[in-house]
């Protein structure tokens, strides 16, 4: 069984340069741990491996439930030499949140709790 | 505890032109901030001005400050501090003290911030030795000089600061950090030394979290649907204090949303790593930042720590580097995608027969995936799709060439081919982005008063 990883994160992504940011925001702690443990420089890297990034770095920010992934050298020229529809690589984060993850043993602790003031 | 407000109603060149004016009325703000300029701005902005001296900013700033006239003056403490001076803020402030005048508010102060334009003193600052090395790939600036079009320093709070200090009402500044539009207000009110890292850094995230407008208030929030009322969307003002907390917020009666989750997505957004973002005032650390929800569209933000800033600042230099052009045209199914892929190889093999094939191109089918190309492919055979085709090349000439050959397809092409409605593509300049340092010491950020 397996679950989009939207159903334990939100997210948004951005340009700087020819690279891109992705941050990923786990809804509860738990969820944040299962970030740490699964979504690795590793498996982003080979996610994103079509797009032709030279490197991939992940930071971690503890306070929001999130970590950050830089994407270096992944927007085939950045906003000017870019041939793409999407050249700021705002679309970055939705396709990672589109990703297929084994269905965790407590995923009712990381989803989305209902209410939001 | 004094606390000011400071809304922020444009979060670039382009962004909705009334919000200015709807947050200045509802916001009850003490200062709005504009914010124009993207990384790619100041290229466009730096040929405007060659062609004509006098233009080289955004003319939506002057047009907003036509229709704030009335505002300022029934809010008379209300003060503004915007970046959009772009190339040339002496001339647009030049411009904006007319408006001024001519709306009986001669009174008011215009402050000028310049001394971020570095191409004047280019050539002497490379034999002085500062080289410009491009912070991605370590070259030097000399191997692209003679197609350098704008060299701009990301200057920080300092001098707006000081026109504050000297009672302008309204700041005008060329390229400066975005957040540090943010700062400069919270410094000039609080009197903090600029060795209160803390503060600054404070500021800083309030900046940052403000500085895209919308984007903090529900717009590109993952959770839209629960934004009540987006197409009315309220943007963002923080109420800080002179501690350095502050909350964060929109007008009342305005629709979108400001929780945890909009505000940690924008705290990201466009950070590489979050314990240290640096500008030229702080380095802040985005990973001691705490969020409370304390009210509806309320979120109070406290940061604890900011390093000393660094010693250089961040400039953003373009140069010209060939010419691009884009074209879309429709393509109906069924086979949509096999269709669109065919027609676009076939534009380019028309190129190459007529000599003209480009150095660079690609063929996107957008509806089949080519987004993100390779991630997030199509699941079925989608009912249509729509062909872009881009190229680039050193030759004006053939990307003209291009431009000629795409609406073609929509006789010689495949069946369903259609949407050749806009006329050819226009062919575009392409200016490159080449990031660099410059010690501050080289730098010298002037203020003026009009």
């Amino acid at each position: 069984m397996t679950v989009r990883l939207s159903e334990i994160a939100h997210g948004r992504s951005g340009d700087k340069g020819n690279h891109a940011n992705v941050a990923i925001i786990a809804y509860t702690p738990q969820g944040f741990q299962w970030l740490r443990d699964h979504l690795t420089q590793g498996v982003v890297g080979r996610y994103f491996e079509s797009l032709g990034s030279s490197r991939i770095i992940r930071y971690e920010a503890a306070n929001v439930l999130a970590f950050n992934f830089m994407l270096y050298d992944v927007l085939a020229g950045g906003a000017s030499l870019s041939m793409r529809s999407d050249v700021q690589g705002k679309t970055l984060a939705l396709a990672l949140l589109q990703m297929e993850i084994e269905t965790p043993g407590n995923l009712a602790e990381m989803t989305r709790p209902l209410v939001t003031k | 505890m004094k606390t000011i407000r400071i809304g922020n109603g444009c979060g670039f060149w382009g962004d909705n032109i009334d919000a200015p004016i709807l947050l200045a009325e509802q916001g009850r703000l003490d200062y709005l901030t504009l914010e124009y300029l993207a990384e790619l701005s100041m290229s466009i902005l730096a040929i405007q001005k060659q062609r004509d001296p006098k233009t080289g900013f955004p003319g939506d700033l002057l047009s907003a400050l036509k229709r704030l006239t009335p505002i300022l003056k029934s809010q008379p403490g209300l003060k503004i501090v915007t970046n959009g001076g772009g190339m040339n803020a002496l001339g647009c402030a030049e411009q904006a003290r007319a408006i001024l005048d001519a709306a009986g508010l001669a009174d008011r102060k215009i402050g000028v911030v310049q001394g971020d334009d570095l191409l004047p003193e280019l050539d002497e600052l490379m034999a002085q030795g500062h080289p410009f090395q491009n912070m991605d790939t370590g070259q030097p600036l000399s191997t692209v000089r003679d197609r350098v079009v704008s060299v701009n320093a990301y200057l920080g709070a300092g001098p707006i600061v000081a026109a504050l200090a000297a009672g302008c009402s309204i700041v005008i500044t060329g390229r400066v950090a975005d957040a540090s539009l943010t700062v400069a207000p919270a410094v000039h009110e609080f009197g903090w030394d600029w060795n209160e890292w803390d503060h600054l850094s404070a500021a800083t995230v309030a900046g940052h979290l403000i500085e895209c407008g919308a984007q903090v208030t529900g717009g590109l929030w993952c959770n839209w649907m629960n934004a009540p009322d987006l197409g009315n969307v309220g943007y963002p003002i923080v109420e800080i204090g002179p501690d350095g907390t502050f909350e964060i917020t929109k007008p009342n009666n305005t629709g979108g949303a400001v929780n945890r989750e909009t505000v940690s997505e924008q705290l990201l957004y466009e950070v590489g790593d979050p314990a240290a973002y640096l500008t030229p005032d702080v380095v802040a650390d985005f990973t001691q930042v705490s969020l409370e929800e304390i009210a509806a569209d309320r979120v109070r933000v406290t940061t604890k720590t900011g390093k000393p800033a660094t010693d250089s600042y961040k400039v953003s230099i373009a140069y010209r580097d060939g010419f691009a052009a884009s074209g879309t045209l429709l393509i109906f199914g069924p086979n949509s995608i096999a269709k669109a892929k065919k027609s676009g190889a076939m534009l380019l093999e028309r190129l190459a027969r007529a000599g003209s094939a480009p150095e660079f191109s690609n063929v996107e089918c957008l509806g089949g995936g080519d987004c993100v190309p390779g991630v997030i492919p199509a699941t079925s055979d989608p009912p249509e799709v729509v062909l872009r085709v881009s190229v680039r090349d050193s030759r004006r000439a053939v990307v003209e060439r291009f431009t000629k050959e795409i609406a073609a397809l929509v006789t010689s092409g495949l069946p369903g081919t259609t949407g050749y409605t806009g006329g050819r593509p226009q062919v575009r300049e392409v200016f490159a982005y080449w990031p660099a340092l410059v010690a501050k010491t080289a730098v010298t950020p002037t203020w003026s008063v009009l």
